[in-house]
């Protein structure tokens, strides 16, 4: 019986792990005030900069493949910034630009790595028994480290500040733009780790459409954990737990494999359905969404 | 920099800075090509020759012109009303799976069925896009409900062909069994252009433009759109709006989904295969249109193309169809960032 637990849980764990690095990113740039749909787009090439430079030689430093990962998914993001803020296009149609040219952009510039083998994939680690990946537990590290930076820090209170009332902070010569851009590349950062995750840990490979819609998800865990950090790890374990399920019951349950593959997508409208009615969705940060121009409200 | 608001910009302003975003995404296109190891000169050549040069290459222009057009012209509308319908692959492919089920099941008399294969594909189409209206009435955003939806559609297809749908004469393939031949559509000679749908598309692009522009509802879509508060002021139920808007929208995308499949198809098959990605393609459509369905008549061709150029790019030039993505993306966000230049003019230095 513990066996089985164990294993839901590390399963759980490991599915769960690039649903919360790229939650996390979008709670950073959320609390800005930034939405960005585009995680699906910066997974996508996320993964693919991270095994690109992990399967250029045998001896290629990991490090630098995740370091690409994160400055790839940053380096697609700030053409999010630039649009949403500097030149105020409409987020959400941005970001949905953003996916389709991140994944688009991924599949094109990664058709030479498909097939191709990585030659030192990340170890995992062994931890009181369990084997976990280092992401996982750098992902459960960064959920609190974000959940005491947002609450109890002064540089976390100005990012909120940016995100519920623009205007105040500008009066109080808190630079709303230069921090909405930080926020957005460091969202975007977060979302290629989570690729990372994939390329060089979970599938250590590279393929089209690794991605499977992980991304938007993430997005949409979002509201469900209430721009809360800690509460992101539930959120991103029940997910994984699902896609466990998914994994246990396929085959040997009277149940079509297509009910399954469904269920995410299902789950995360009655789960944002939930989130509506319980009015959860009012905790938004206030200026969510919305380009602030001084002097115009 | 700052911007500084006009007070009537002009058409002439609109096109010049729509046509510059255009022009910037060919170029942008063009160094993504460059990284890939293509040279750029190539593949818009390609391109060009493969869909615009010869007559079999306006005809596969043509055939994707038709979704494009009808989904378009209904997101036009959309978008009008704020109501961001991201999903219209969801949308054609439920009205793909109520045309189907219509023409394989329901005994008709020929020249019913066909009509019927259509009111069904509009009604699933539309049944779709209601479900994310109503999660909008609970504060559910519908960009998200849509996608969420697409992806939930792709699954149901597959469960039907591959399921209680799959066709008895088939082996190994899962797609259904053949539609009868009354449900046929004529096309084109020597073309996959089915004519009768091509010109439901420019009735319902027209038809949606005398909606938008002349009608009590098309007035009420658009101060809902543009003013929300006056709209409540006004006793306007955007609500109300919303529901009919994606009853509208989502149902013209299913007509292009029994369009498909009756027009050239003959059968349900895979998602993948129904539609290349009409849904997203045609999000720019409207956008170029900047939210006038009739202007869809000019940009659904024009998005045929790359749709139509993305498949002979993958075949001449062996590029994976994603290219199309890149295409879509980074036009539709040239064209997003680009909109501030139509209603504002640079002014360089401080305050």
């Amino acid at each position: 019986m513990d066996n089985v637990v164990i294993e839901a849980l590390v399963r759980a764990l490991a599915v769960g792990t690039p649903l919360l690095l790229a939650c996390l990113g979008a709670i950073l740039n959320e609390r800005a005030g930034v939405v960005n749909l585009g995680v699906e787009g910066l997974m996508a090439v996320g993964a693919l900069a991270a095994f690109a430079v992990a399967a250029s030689s045998p001896d290629a430093n990991l490090w630098l493949a995740v370091g690409a990962s994160m400055l790839a998914g940053a380096a697609l993001a700030l053409l999010h910034a630039v649009a949403t803020i500097t030149l105020r296009a409409n987020q959400f149609v941005s970001g949905l630009a953003l996916a389709l040219i991140g994944t688009g952009a991924a599949g094109l510039l990664g058709k030479r790595f498909e097939g191709l083998p990585l030659f030192n994939k990340v170890a995992d680690l062994s931890l009181g028994g369990l084997t976990v990946s280092p992401f996982t537990v750098a992902a459960l590290l960064l959920a609190g480290a974000m959940a005491f930076w947002l609450g109890a820090t002064r540089s976390g209170l100005t990012l909120r500040s940016v995100g519920e009332n623009p205007a105040a902070a500008d009066v109080l010569g808190v630079n709303v733009g230069l921090i909405r851009v930080l926020a957005v590349m460091g969202g975007g950062a977060l979302a290629g780790l989570a690729g990372a995750f994939l390329s060089l840990s979970y599938r250590s490979s590279w393929a089209d459409n690794m991605t499977a819609g992980l991304g938007w998800i993430a997005v949409a865990l979002v509201i469900f954990v209430g721009w809360r950090p800690l509460r992101a790890i539930a959120g991103a374990l029940f997910f994984g737990f699902l896609y466990y399920l998914q994994f246990r019951l396929q085959g040997n349950s009277p149940i079509p494999t297509e009910v399954f593959s469904a269920m995410p997508f299902i789950l995360v409208l009655v789960v944002l359905a939930l989130a509506g009615v319980r009015g959860q969705a009012g905790n938004a940060p206030a200026a969510l969404g919305r380009a602030y121009v001084r002097g115009e409200r | 920099m700052r911007f500084v608001a006009l007070n009537a910009p002009s058409a002439a302003r609109s096109a010049l800075v729509t046509l510059a975003a255009l022009a910037a995404a060919l170029l942008i296109c063009a160094l993504v090509f460059t990284l890939s190891g293509h040279a750029p000169g190539e593949v818009y050549g390609t391109m060009l020759r493969g869909t615009l040069g010869d007559s079999t290459g306006l005809g596969e222009v043509g055939r994707r012109t038709i979704p494009l057009l009808l989904i378009g012209a209904g997101l036009a509308l959309a978008f009008r009303a704020q109501f961001f319908n991201i999903g219209a692959e969801g949308q054609l492919l439920l009205g793909a799976v109520f045309a189907a089920g219509t023409a394989l099941f329901v005994p008709l008399p020929g020249p019913l069925l066909l009509p019927a294969v259509f009111v069904a594909g509009f009604v699933g189409g539309g049944l779709w896009a209601l479900i994310a209206a109503a999660l909008r009435r609970v504060n559910v955003n519908e960009i998200l409900s849509t996608l969420m939806l697409n992806y939930i559609a792709v699954a149901l297809v597959t469960y039907l062909i591959a399921g209680p749908w799959k066709g008895k004469d088939v082996r190994g393939y899962i797609y259904t069994d053949t539609f009868p031949a009354s449900t046929y559509l004529p096309t084109l000679p020597g073309s996959q252009v089915h004519w009768p749908t091509l010109l439901l598309g420019v009735a319902v692009a027209l038809g949606l433009q005398w909606v938008l522009s002349r009608s009590t509802f098309g007035y009420a879509l658009r101060v809902v759109g543009e003013n929300p508060g006056a709209a409540r002021y006004a006793g306007l139920s955007s609500g109300r709006v919303a529901l009919l808007v994606a009853l509208i929208t989502g149902g013209v995308a299913g007509l292009a989904g029994a369009g498909e499949v009756a027009g050239i198809h003959h059968r349900l098959l895979e998602a993948g295969q129904i539609s290349l990605g009409y849904g997203f393609t045609a999000v720019i459509v409207a956008w170029l249109a900047r939210g006038n369905p009739a202007l869809c008549l000019i940009t659904a061709p024009l998005m045929g193309v790359i749709l139509a150029g993305g498949d002979i790019l993958k075949i001449d030039l062996n590029l994976p169809f994603r290219v199309v993505d890149v295409f879509s993306g980074v036009i539709l966000l040239c064209l997003i960032a680009s909109e501030v230049f139509i209603r504002h003019r640079v002014q360089w230095g401080r305050a």
